[in-house]
């Protein structure tokens, strides 16, 4: 058996993480890797296209049910979708109340101190937004990913997201092993997307591992609860999934340190590109009437 | 006045005197508003009914009076028996405060462990830099050989990560780069205090062993588990380990730093594993575990190494002394002296002067899982019947080996064991199927004092009687201890019930 690769997919929210990741998984399924998928989302929405469920019973909610986490039995919270791949979420409270961050860690503490890892060649993370809190940095922590994927694209707040992530690995980089692996582009089809995706992977030290051209056929499958691969795998699209797959199991140990860079490098960025216009800052915060 | 600068009357005495029980008397009538005393005693008996136990064992979100402590507690034990180490919880204050405190009160001892103090401000932005100051102040104010970290409640919800803080520490200056600091996450909201040991012992263990080589060398190694009586106890293995003539480490050797000597010297740190054996104990032959509940993370590990683990559970009694014994000298290749079968020899002929006594004596049991298996073996052996023996810590694996254990002896029948359970369902155990003796900690005196079942001071933490620790309870010697401890306790109760001259006092008693 080859060492575990443990690897993580962070990103803007509605960016197409869990999408991205699942295709992609599933491409990797089918060169023939064992794969477990720890969601880390309070929605429990990161297994839904392998499980063709709506939603998993997440750690959280068995064990709310059960009384502790202590009183949950493994198979409890693990289910095998496409390919096998083994799935399971962390759950968490709902919105307004309690602490998800808290809820991934002991989701996957006990994940890991019950044999969840045991004989698989890859554990993939699905994250929620940001690294907001010290909870969903546990993925990255030391002895967990070694590699974390960026789901980004050509827009503004979705380059921002991506250098926020990078800011929350470099805190981890410098005493641990945690390294970006580098930006997938989910195609927005906003103006110079590749180019300025391009640029801001060079400017985070990082590569753009893949540039995921948009496709309807996503959609449709994803109305199925199925991934690309699954629903129509000679398409043009699980093609690309496939490449990306391939290219994240030849990345292995090939993760950098990130370079995250100001809000203003940032901003300079998108001029450069022409995507922003150099800002009067005379009529910043004025009304309409009065302007 | 009733006190006075002459005479100065313990507040024990003070409150008695009329002046305040009459304040005490008119502030209840006149101002507290409260139910008349009869109605009061009415629902104080209702809830010692059965109908009220089944409501109080349906109970399913609250907990009262749990026997247990939380993880960082047990953390803190296993740390104190490292040479020259230094506890350092990573959290707020107040959190160690009670952890020293309740050690100081059980062992008469100041017990130091310091914390990362964390505020508001770090709840907010994390501890990491409390973590990188706290280590730096620790380390020149205190001078430890090394320093181990836990955790409180407070820095496991935001998720701090002691790994990386450890070592941001270190790469910003604030403890030499080769600094021994083991760590364990001890959330105090998961598990009891034996967990936190289990993680603390697993933590140190790992630190020392992660990147080192195995060569066996014939050695054993001892982890003794939380427990109340472990400067008694290590010290009694110890002697019993050197009577046979073994080469072993004990690991965690805190008998020390918590019985330290009154000779003008006061020591912050004293005794424990040496550094350097407790790297050299990767290379033994095997490993002891005297308490299998509560050290499971750390058997596994030791076990991953490559050594062979014997697991017990808190060896009282004969059978288990033997058995423990017998173990021991198998993995170690030594033979038992013949000075402990004297011993074993000695605390039968003293069992069996007693066990009259003892014969039919209901009891009811509760503690830490592996101390109260141990003590109700002992019980067993006896010809007592432990009738509700209960471990809040206890889990499911424990109940079904605690009940496979009653269920084996015609002492057992009847008897039930209960995992998770409280002292407020104790109390509607002792309520509604009484017994006869009460064996747990200090905080049972509040049961014998609403139920009236005699208590018998067995487990942690001890507050309100001196010195027990020091003596142990494991081995021949410390079983004897247990008995004699157990037997006092049967006589008062009996003489105190044939004390009236001519009415119960029959025969003049003064032999039992």
């Amino acid at each position: 058996m080859s060492a575990l690769r443990q690897i993580a997919f962070y990103g803007k929210g509605g960016i197409g993480k869990s999408t991205t990741s699942q295709n992609t998984l599933a491409a990797l399924a089918e060169m023939g890797q064992k794969i477990l998928i720890v969601g880390c989302d309070p929605k429990a929405d990161s297994t839904r296209l392998i499980l063709h469920a709506k939603a998993q019973d997440t750690v959280l909610s068995l064990a709310a049910e059960a009384g502790s986490v202590e009183d949950l039995e493994i198979e409890d919270v693990l289910k095998f979708g496409y390919r096998d791949i083994k799935c399971t979420e962390s759950g968490g409270p709902e919105p307004g109340v309690g602490c998800a961050g808290r809820g991934v860690i002991t989701a996957i503490n006990f994940l890991e101190e019950n044999g969840a890892y045991d004989d698989m060649d890859y554990v993939s993370y699905d994250v929620l937004g940001d690294v907001v809190c010290g909870g969903f940095a546990m993925p990255i922590r030391e002895n967990k990913a070694q590699e974390i994927y960026i789901v980004m694209s050509g827009e503004m707040m979705a380059m921002y997201a991506a250098n926020n992530i990078s800011k929350g690995i470099l805190k981890y980089a410098n005493a641990g092993g945690v390294r970006l692996g580098g930006l997938i582009c989910n195609e927005r089809q906003t103006d110079k997307e590749l180019e300025l995706a391009e640029a801001l992977a060079k400017k985070l030290n990082t590569q753009l591992i893949h540039f995921v051209p948009r496709d309807n056929v996503v959609q449709h499958a994803e109305l199925r609860r199925m991934t690309v691969l699954e629903y129509a795998p000679d398409s043009k699209q699980a093609e690309e999934y496939r490449q990306l797959a391939q290219k994240i199991h030849a990345n292995a140990g090939k993760g950098t340190i990130p370079t995250p860079i100001t809000m203003d490098e940032l901003e300079d960025l998108l001029l450069e590109f022409g995507v922003m216009e150099q800002v009067d800052e005379s009529i910043v915060g004025k009304a309409a009437a009065a302007a | 006045m009733s006190q006075s600068a002459e005479k100065v009357l313990d507040h024990m005495n003070l409150f008695r005197a009329p002046e305040y029980t009459d304040m005490f008397e008119s502030k209840k009538t006149c101002f507290e508003g409260g139910y008349p005393d009869i109605k009061v005693q009415e629902i104080a008996d209702w809830t010692k009914s059965w109908e009220y136990r089944e409501k109080n064992f349906a109970r399913e979100a609250l907990t009262i009076n749990p026997a247990k402590a939380c993880q960082p507690l047990g953390a803190i034990f296993a740390a104190v028996g490292f040479e020259g180490t230094l506890p350092f919880v990573h959290g707020s204050q107040g959190c160690v405060a009670y952890f020293r405190s309740h050690f100081s009160r059980h062992f008469k001892e100041p017990s130091s462990a310091v914390s990362s103090s964390m505020t508001e401000d770090a709840a907010v932005f994390g501890g990491l830099n409390n973590m990188v100051d706290g280590l730096a102040n620790s380390h020149s104010l205190y001078k430890p050989k090394m320093i181990a970290v836990s955790t409180t409640c407070m820095a496991e919800v935001i998720g701090d990560d002691l790994d990386s803080f450890i070592k941001t520490a270190k790469q910003k200056g604030s403890i030499p780069e080769n600094f021994d600091v083991p760590f364990a996450h001890t959330p105090s909201f998961v598990g009891s205090h034996i967990t936190g040991y289990d993680n603390m012992m697993k933590g140190v263990l790992t630190h020392f062993w992660e990147h080192a080589e195995r060569k066996e060398n014939g050695k054993i190694n001892f982890i003794g588990g939380f427990d109340g009586y472990t400067v008694g106890n290590l010290r009694e293995i110890k002697r019993m380990f050197d009577l046979m003539g073994l080469d072993y480490t004990i690991l965690g050797d805190n008998s020390d730093v918590w019985d330290t000597p009154t000779d003008g010297e006061f020591r912050m740190y004293d005794g424990g594993t040496r550094l350097e054996d407790a790297k050299a104990a990767i290379n033994a032959k095997g490993t002891v575990f005297m308490q299998s509940y509560g050290t499971e993370k750390t058997a596994e590990y030791v076990k991953s190494k490559g050594q062979e683990t014997l697991v017990f559970n808190h060896p009282v009694g004969v059978t288990a002394t033997d058995e423990f014994l017998m173990a021991i000298s198998r993995l170690s290749g030594k033979e038992i002296p013949a000075a402990l079968e004297l011993e074993r020899g000695r605390l039968l002929d003293a069992m069996a002067d007693s066990q009259a006594y003892f014969h039919g004596k209901r009891f009811a049991v509760y503690g830490d899982p592996s101390m109260v298996m141990g003590l109700t073996a002992f019980l067993l052996e006896m010809g007592a019947e432990p009738v509700h023996v209960l471990a809040t810590n206890g889990n499911k694996e424990w109940a079904a080996a605690m009940q496979a254990l009653l269920d084996a002896s015609p002492f057992g029948q009847g008897c039930k064991a209960w995992a998770g359970k409280d002292l407020w369902h104790m109390r509607s155990l002792l309520a509604t199927e009484p017994v006869d003796f009460l064996i747990g900690n200090t905080y049972g005196k509040f049961l014998e004092r609403d139920i009236g079942t005699p208590l018998i001071r067995i487990g942690f933490p001890v507050f309100d009687r001196h010195h027990h620790h020091r003596s142990p309870v494991w081995g021949y010697q410390g079983s004897l201890n247990v008995l004699v401890k157990i037997l006092d306790k049967i006589f008062d109760e009996m003489d105190k019930s044939t004390n009236m001259p001519g009415k119960t006092d029959y025969s003049y008693d003064i032999i039992r």
